[in-house]
């Protein structure tokens, strides 16, 4: 692990070779690999700056991961790097999940498979779980903005509110109190 | 066959930018497309479709790449992979350089010093959620809760935990 952030941006290659590896690693849920990569191992972003990324692709349409992708690739090498890291993240996943369907075809339901994919999702779950509470850690919710996040998570995994309705009530609200705590 | 193509196209753009909170929020519009209006497969299909793009590594989105290679083969996975990425991809990259510019700027600091909060809150919801999905055994919560603990204490690589879990599914204990 580098112990020091990297002199200059990544170049393209190389955002397609870490979006790769973040990738093929993401068995249930893609994200915790990216903040791995993003913030921990290549140090491209700090938690913060990881945060308010991620931030932005949730309010705007599409898959989070592959806008975070793009938003990162556009932040160090523009369109060249969007396109990189948006390619390394899904060209090999795509071939994967194309051979496993054909193997699906040919051999039915593969139990063991099953088997393994069970004991694989709980892990996964596990990563979810521990990069929301690493995420916690951010200094802003040492604030009562944190009423916010609690917010919305009782409304969203407890209430079960779809997510585009919370948000348009939600986002205001919260950026409102943020304005108002910065007079 | 090209008609496929041009309706994939087509049906799966309009997903994406209507996509707000990733692929799971589009599922039941695309199962409306796919199964009910087109009638391209069953709805046994579909979901056993879902669920191999989940056991599979990369963004839950490749649901699309299968759907498509289902409807019109390798082109039909292209194409409806890319249609799924484009538009939302192309929105973001604008939007993404617009931001760039405002770096510094008090009114973005104020945007994000309030969209965070709830960032942090929708992750620990998806954590929740995916835990209660994924978790159908007291051992599963247990792998689980292991492997969030030793992610935040320990300096393990998370492969090594997902294959321990995968080893302990295999064995028939999760």
């Amino acid at each position: 692990m580098n112990d020091t952030r990297p002199a200059g941006p990544p170049r393209a290659g190389e955002l397609f070779l870490r979006f790769t590896q973040v990738g093929v690693s993401g068995f249930g849920g893609v994200m915790p690999w990216a903040r791995r990569m993003l913030v921990e191992e290549r140090r491209w972003l700090s938690a913060e700056e990881f945060s308010e990324a991620l931030s932005l692709c949730q309010l705007l349409p599409g898959p989070n991961i592959v806008n975070m992708a793009v938003c990162v690739g556009t932040r160090f090498r523009g369109a060249r790097g969007a396109f990189a890291a948006l390619m390394g993240l899904m060209c090999a996943p795509f071939v994967i999940v194309l051979t496993l369907g054909a193997l699906f075809t040919h051999y039915g339901d593969l139990p063991a498979i099953a088997a393994a994919f069970r004991g694989i999702s709980a892990a996964a779950a596990g990563l979810v779980v521990a990069m929301g509470l690493k995420m916690a850690a951010s200094p802003r919710l040492r604030s009562p903005m944190a009423a916010f996040a609690l917010a919305a998570f009782v409304g969203i995994a407890l209430v079960r509110l779809p997510l585009g309705v919370f948000l348009l009530v939600a986002a205001p609200a919260s950026v409102a109190g943020a304005a108002w705590r910065s007079r | 066959m090209s008609g496929a193509l041009a309706q994939l196209a087509v049906d799966f753009s309009l997903l994406s930018l209507f996509a707000v909170g990733g692929v799971i929020t589009v599922l039941p519009e695309m199962h409306r497309s796919v199964v009910e209006v087109h009638g391209w497969m069953s709805g046994a299909e579909f979901a056993q479709l879902f669920a191999l793009a989940q056991a599979s590594p990369g963004p839950n989105i490749l649901v699309v790449s299968l759907i498509g290679w289902k409807v019109a083969g390798l082109a039909g996975a292209a194409v409806a992979t890319a249609a799924v990425c484009a538009p939302s991809s192309i929105l973001t990259y604008a939007v993404s350089q617009i931001w760039q510019r405002f770096r510094g700027a008090r009114w973005r600091k104020t945007l994000e010093d309030g969209l965070v909060p709830l960032t942090v809150g929708l992750m620990l919801a998806g954590g929740y959620l995916i835990t209660l999905a994924a978790d159908h055994s007291a051992l599963a919560f247990i792998v689980t809760a292991a492997t969030a603990g030793v992610v935040l204490t320990t300096r393990i690589h998370p492969l090594w935990l997902l294959a321990a879990g995968g080893l302990l599914g295999l064995t028939g204990w999760v």
